[in-house]
């Protein structure tokens, strides 16, 4: 029979809670010597990075046929349909007859007194009559339609890239009211049918969610310039407008440049040289 | 009387017992691995995890592509993948290349129309 001091139970209990103490320590240590378990997401080693993106548009190197070709270069790789053509009869049959004016698009022409409302002069030089002004999502620094969603489908990355989360798109059409560009179109109707050729590249939309331009996320993610800048033929620029060395930056310092309706405080990140 | 009503009650609650024993019915699809799937054979988790967990395992993904700009996954096996669904070698469906038979077979059994493909491509289906 073995009797106990009560400083013997006293000095047993001590050193076992010690020991249960270092349990978890030694448990840590023995993970971390065999790496990490845990699963880990990072973006691409070649992606490119920025603060904020932004876009130069040279107009004085925009013709209509490079203007063409940057659209078609945007929406032919993003699936953005184009309600003129006519569905294919056999695939999707049934397809009802697209009402006059329906349209969906990421970047398109426009003329300067519509994209520059506030800066019609009277006199305006004859030449802005017919220059095309290729236009876009602005990827506003303050972006009125981000405000508007509420379910947070429409969000500033970090990059500055103004994006949509498709998945998580109601279709409410608010953040249509709230870009004063007009940069957001709605699917009223599947848009599938009126793709010619579905790049497999890059998913389309579904019918009612709103699409709008997205800085070619998917291709600065593989380290690869935005369709349009490719097919600009030099005319545009993108690049990160927080770092003074960026060429968009030296081409801002060197010119005098223009923003679309820049009185209403959203701040665009799209200059246009003129 | 009683023995007669009792025989038919019976009959009648067993009922579900004897349809299954005049109709067939069919087990369960198993998701058919081809082509680089088959050779490859390391998935993004392992089997019954990814069996059990891959609609939360692609929530978590489409969150990180999108939101994060994060794209490169690597797992505890210490693979990387391609969080994508279908485009690129390294995405889903660049791997499991055949998706009747990988998702929609027992998508189909299990009466689940996950809406995946209302907007992802399958590049397969496209000619």
């Amino acid at each position: 029979m073995m009797i106990k001091s009560r400083r013997s139970f006293l000095k047993v209990a001590g050193i076992a809670a010690i020991g249960m103490g270092a349990a978890p320590v030694m448990n840590l240590a023995a993970s971390e010597s065999q790496g990490s378990a845990l699963p880990k997401m990072e973006k691409n080693e070649e992606a490119l990075h920025a603060k904020r993106w932004g876009m130069l548009i040279d107009t004085s190197k925009l013709t209509e046929d490079v203007v063409e070709a940057i659209k078609d270069a945007c929406h032919k790789s993003h699936n953005v349909p184009d309600f003129t053509i006519e569905p294919d009869a056999e695939k999707y049959s049934g397809t009802r007859p697209v009402r006059e004016g329906q349209e969906i698009k990421w970047i398109w022409d426009e003329h300067f007194h519509y994209a520059f409302p506030d800066k019609e002069d009277e006199f305006l030089a004859e030449k802005f009559h017919d220059l095309p002004f290729l236009v876009t999502c602005n990827h506003c620094k303050n972006p009125p339609c981000v405000q508007a969603c509420p379910t947070q489908a429409t969000f500033k990355r970090e990059d500055g890239i103004v994006i949509m989360d498709y998945h998580r798109c109601i279709g409410c059409r608010f953040c249509m009211a709230a870009c004063p560009y007009g940069s957001r179109n709605f699917n009223f109707r599947d848009p599938r049918p009126f793709i010619e050729e579905t790049d497999p590249d890059f998913p389309t939309r579904s019918k009612g969610v709103v699409e709008k331009c997205n800085l070619c996320a998917e291709r600065l993610a593989k380290g690869e310039q935005p369709h349009c800048v490719e097919a600009s033929e030099g005319a545009i620029v993108v690049g990160d407008l927080e770092d003074p060395e960026s060429e968009i930056r030296h081409l801002l310092a060197e010119h005098y440049t223009i923003r679309r309706k820049q009185s209403l405080g959203t701040e665009p990140s799209v200059y246009y040289i003129v | 009387m009683i023995m007669a009503g009792l025989v038919v009650f019976v009959l009648a609650v067993l009922s579900p017992f004897w349809f299954n024993l005049i109709t067939s019915t069919q087990a369960a699809p198993k998701p058919e691995l081809l082509g680089k799937a088959a050779k490859v054979k390391k998935c993004v988790l392992d089997k019954y995890e990814m069996r059990a967990e891959h609609m939360y395992l692609l929530d978590v993904w489409r969150d990180s592509v999108v939101r994060d700009a994060a794209r490169k996954y690597t797992g505890t096996n210490g693979e990387t993948f391609n969080m994508s669904l279908s485009t690129g070698e390294n995405s889903c469906l660049g791997c499991h290349e055949d998706k009747a038979k990988f998702c929609d077979s027992c998508h189909d059994y299990a009466s689940v129309s996950p809406y995946c493909w209302e907007c992802h491509t399958n590049p397969k289906e496209i000619e």
